[in-house]
């Protein structure tokens, strides 16, 4: 299925709802008085898209807009998890005391205008369109940080986020280059065909993807990309931090494997790829996944700030999930598919944990959190202990199967060292999530930590996020079956 | 009823759980006696499950399968035989008595027993579990619960050894998590089915690897899988040189948790071992033994004896005698006699009876006197002539005097460990000389002598602590007349298990 523009529109319901909303709200944003209302309307709009998307889901799949993005359940996949991202940080801002600060209508709209840029970024299969939706997602973001009017480090956040991200694009743009100039094509299935058979130097093509990856990797923040993001993370107001840590992470994920499995591998017997032969891959995708776990574990040793932590501790799940490209088979697509859903769960639950102690507290040190559980805050502690202990990969935490599964694909396929280094490193990890477990419930609170109240509609969330995580962790079946579906690629 | 009884004695405590935390916080009796209801079934059952066992069949019993993740061959597998039977009956009466050695918990009591009956569930699952997954499920899930346990309910340094256990024992078992994919990944059809897996341990590769430092020291896939799967185990044994979380947890632990700690948590190692290296890695078994069991073992003797003599806190002497009992058991089942092997069991089981003693012994006066320091005390027989008896009984039973049960489980040890092990035997056998010792010279110091002028009207051990204590006594008496009770339990499955690894020693 190939199809052009108009009969295009027939499988972009969830795009043109997603558009529609957030023109309907830069509108609404005029005549609206109650401001918080504009959130809602948002989450309604994603509602949408969402039953859109799933509408879609399993359809046989083809190509958009004259191969500019394509239909399968690959991208459905990650545009259900950008929507879920979307609807539940909409739900975490409007329980922020720290957005109540900032024009709704405006952050509405940018968070949305992310997210269809991240619809855009699963589904391109042209290194335009890939570079176009990368854009898209960037600047939404660069401003979405730098949101906090008033707020030194959000503006120096905002600022480091555009200057690294210039870099990076440029960088990675430079590498599109090259393989344009290589392959005489943009399209992913040109591409494809161009350097399959052909005999182009294998220098060149390993140097290209090592720009390109520079691109990807700044999103999903791998070493030696990550610089940027624990200034960005402890800066930008914390809704905004836990839909950069989960959605763009995501993303980038998406148009990675996008790129390197379909368009660069050949899927072969038994659900391995093939890359293209004679360049050095797995070996250096192994390298930096060892690298971004250790660096990312170490540098979260010793910080002070819970965002900042949580930072470093993105960096070294970044590091986690890279394993499951290093095998080059189904297994690894799988493994990180499904962690990336674990991820999300339990990630935004951690980050909403956050709002509700900053909501009380105006503060996000470690510190702030002494005693939490014997400060009227006893749920809320004992859910971010479930959601740090399943960040550590601790049974029967959803966490632990996550990370189950990326271990077993790297055993199955005997890559031991990256097995062995990867379980090291989730010792370490136990080291600082159990130390904020130790501030929480360990210490007691002293006589200036005040009380820590919970709004009704956080605590709602929360219970749905600490319920997923504990019902992932013994119930994960219907997950697995989900990711395995979602690891339809449409080729030709 | 009784065709789940292992699912009910692992699941009530849970279910006791979700109870205690519906319960009002303020009501701390009501939770209490909740908390002791939850563990009296499982009591119960395992009174029932001791009379219906079989003690001449070798093979599983009570078990019950149900596919969970048939996708990856996963399943619910539960069962008992002779190596796991003796550690249920003792996990059911240790988590019931170490309820009422719980009794004077006063801060965050909910939270207290609804982590303690949750730790109950896990260990339960941990010994009856025959799914190599659900295995490793209930072995993380203890390490949280006791994780908050030592942390919030613990001594001065107990942040500290809360998080040296925990990162310990999550060291450990995380090796255990890469063996157990290594052999599901050999395994074909992929399983993780326990019995399966040792149904095919010859497909387990022995042929050196061609890496360094394998190649040099001629393993296998199966040895380097074994060691693995050991330092797992060995940490919570604990071998040295992995026993330092030991001393601070138990220091630091309150009581009804030292006990836990060191009656069930310890034999969760042996019991490994046991069930998981000597069946399903046979040959690693046999090239091993002598280096990672046999001396090891015997070094834990000496080293935890010294250690033992040396201390100054009431607790950690207990703790390093813990350290040095269990070297028994390593020696005792490297061995590969039925004497040995069985001593080894039989010493796991009087060992949790023994030292759960006597950390309830240590707490009576730590609950008084509020320090543990053995110079502090002295004469306290005068005061509390009753609490010094039961005392006593412990002590000596721990020392191994002829006629309580540590006596018969050393002594098969040796004769055991001395038929393959001459050399070894004899520095073990020095080993009973220290420990009679340094517990000779703590009864010395803490009970005989001039009465110390402070403690003069220091109250008389009390009835709930009687109660605690009386059961795991009368235990120590009979089985140290009638071993019998529990060796005609074990014997027939450690034959077998003697039998899978005797061809092929070398």
């Amino acid at each position: 299925m190939d199809l052009g523009n108009l009969a295009s529109l027939d499988f972009f319901y969830p795009e043109t709802i997603l558009t529609a909303t957030i023109l309907g709200v830069i509108v609404l944003d005029l005549v609206v008085k109650n401001k918080k209302a504009l959130g809602i309307i948002s989450i309604a709009g994603c509602l949408l898209s969402l039953w859109a998307t799933l509408e879609l889901y399993g359809v046989p799949g083809g190509w958009l807009f004259h191969r500019m993005t394509v239909l399968d359940n690959f991208s459905l996949f990650f545009k259900i998890v950008a929507l879920v991202a979307a609807i539940l940080v909409l739900w975490m801002s409007y329980n922020s005391r720290e957005i109540d600060r900032v024009h709704q209508g405006e952050y509405s709209t940018l968070l949305l205008t992310s997210t269809l840029g991240m619809f855009f970024m699963a589904s391109s299969t042209n290194l335009l369109m890939a570079y176009l939706s990368l854009e898209l997602v960037s600047i939404t973001s660069y401003i979405l940080t730098g949101f906090l009017p008033h707020n030194r480090r959000s503006s120096e956040a905002a600022l480091k986020y555009l200057i690294y991200g210039g870099v990076a694009s440029g960088t990675m743009i430079y590498g599109m280059s090259w393989v344009f100039g290589i392959a005489g094509t943009l399209d992913y299935a040109g591409i494809h065909a161009a350097l399959m058979q052909s005999d182009a130097n294998r220098t060149a093509l390993f140097i290209a993807f090592v720009f390109i990856l520079a691109g990807f990797g700044y999103k999903i923040v791998f070493a030696p990309f990550h610089m940027w993001s624990p200034d960005v993370y402890q800066g930008a107001p914390t809704p905004v931090t836990a839909f950069l840590s989960v959605g763009s992470n995501a993303a980038g994920v998406a148009i990675l494997i996008r790129f390197f499995f379909p368009a660069l591998s050949q899927l072969g017997e038994g659900g391995n790829w093939m890359f293209l032969s004679r360049v050095e891959w797995p070996q250096f995708l192994l390298m930096v996944s060892m690298v971004t776990m250790t660096l990312g574990n170490l540098s979260a040793l010793n910080q002070q700030n819970v965002k900042r932590m949580l930072a470093y501790s993105g960096i070294a799940h970044a590091g986690y999930m890279l394993m499951g490209l290093v095998v080059l088979n189904n297994d690894g697509l799988q493994a990180m598919l499904f962690y990336i859903v674990v991820y999300l769960i339990m990630n935004l639950g951690a980050f909403l944990v956050v709002v509700v102690v900053a909501n009380a507290t105006g503060r996000e040190d470690i510190d702030d959190y002494r005693g939490l559980a014997w400060r009227g805050a006893a749920v809320p502690a004992v859910c971010m202990a479930v959601f740090l202990f399943s960040l550590t990969g601790l049974p029967p935490l959803a966490g632990f199967m996550g990370k189950f599964f990326l271990f077993a694909a790297v055993i199955k396929q005997q890559f031991y060292l990256l097995a062995v280094v990867a379980v090291l490193n989730s010792v370490v990890s136990l080291y600082y999530y159990a130390r904020l477990v130790k501030v929480m419930f360990l210490d007691f609170p002293e006589a200036s930590d005040g009380e820590v109240p919970m709004d009704a509609g956080a605590a709602v969330l929360l219970g749905l996020l600490c319920g997923m995580t504990l019902v992932f962790g013994v119930y994960w079946g219907p997950l697995v079956a989900f990711t395995n579906n979602s690891l339809r690629f449409f080729v030709k | 009823m009784t065709d789940h009884v292992l699912t009910y004695m692992t699941f009530f405590p849970m279910a006791g759980m979700i109870v205690v935390l519906l319960l009002p916080s303020a009501r701390h009796n009501l939770i209490r006696w909740t908390s002791a209801a939850f563990t009296v079934p499982p009591l119960l059952l395992a009174v029932w499950l001791f009379r219906n066992f079989d003690g001449a069949n070798p093979g599983l019993q009570f078990k019950e399968h149900f596919d969970w993740i048939p996708a990856y061959n996963i399943s619910y597998f539960v069962g008992v035989d002779g190596i796991s039977i003796s550690m249920v009956l003792l996990t059911a009466l240790l988590s019931f008595l170490c309820i009422f050695a719980s009794w004077g918990i006063e801060k965050g009591v909910k939270g207290y027993f609804a982590l303690f009956l949750l730790l109950d569930a896990g260990m339960m699952g941990v010994f009856v579990a025959l799914d190599f997954f659900l295995f490793y499920i209930f072995w993380e899930l203890m390490l949280l619960p006791m994780y908050f346990l030592i942390g919030i309910w613990g001594g001065p340094r107990r942040e500290y050894a809360a998080i040296k256990f925990f990162l310990y024992t999550l060291f450990g078992s995380v090796l255990m998590l890469l063996a157990i994919l290594a052999l599901y990944f050999t395994s074909e059809p992929r399983t993780f089915d326990m019995t399966e897996l040792i149904a095919r341990s010859s497909n387990y590769g022995t042929t050196p690897l061609a890496m360094w430092p394998f190649d040099r020291l001629g393993w296998g896939f199966q040895h380097v899988v074994w060691m693995a799967l050991f330092i797992g185990f060995a940490i919570k044994i604990p071998a040295f040189p992995f026993h330092t979380w030991l001393p601070d947890a138990h220091v630091e632990a309150p009581t009804a948790i030292s006990v836990i700690l060191a009656g069930i948590l310890l034999k969760m190692g042996t019991y490994g071992i046991l069930r998981i290296n000597f069946p399903m890695l046979p040959q690693a078994t046999a090239d091993l033994a002598f280096v990672f069991l046999a001396a090891l073992g015997t070094w834990n003797i000496i080293y935890g004896a010294l250690c033992a003599m040396a201390q100054k806190d009431f607790k950690k002497l207990v703790a390093y005698s813990s350290v040095s009992h269990m070297g028994y058991v390593m020696l005792g089942m490297a061995s590969f006699t039925p004497y040995g092997i069985s001593g080894a069991v039989l010493q796991m089981f009087n060992h949790g009876i023994i030292t759960g003693m006597l950390f309830l012994m240590v707490g009576v006066i730590y609950d008084r006197a509020h320090h543990r320091d053995i110079e502090g005390f002295g004469g306290l027989a005068a005061v509390m002539p009753v609490y010094t008896g039961v005392s006593a009984l412990a002590i000596f039973a721990s020392m191994g005097l002829p006629g309580l049960s540590g006596f018969i489980s050393e002594v098969l040890v040796l004769l055991g460990s001395w038929q393959k092990y001459p050399i070894l035997t004899v520095f073990a056998a020095t080993g009973v000389i220290l420990t009679a010792g340094y517990l000779l010279w703590t009864i010395q110091r803490v009970y005989l002598g001039a009465t110390n002028e402070k403690y003069k009207t220091m109250p008389e051990i009390n009835a709930r602590e009687l109660f605690t204590m009386i059961p795991l006594g009368v235990i120590v008496i009979i089985v140290g007349v009638y071993p019998s009770v529990v060796l005609d339990l074990v014997r027939a499955s450690l034959d077998q298990l003697n039998q899978v690894v005797i061809p092929h020693l070398g």
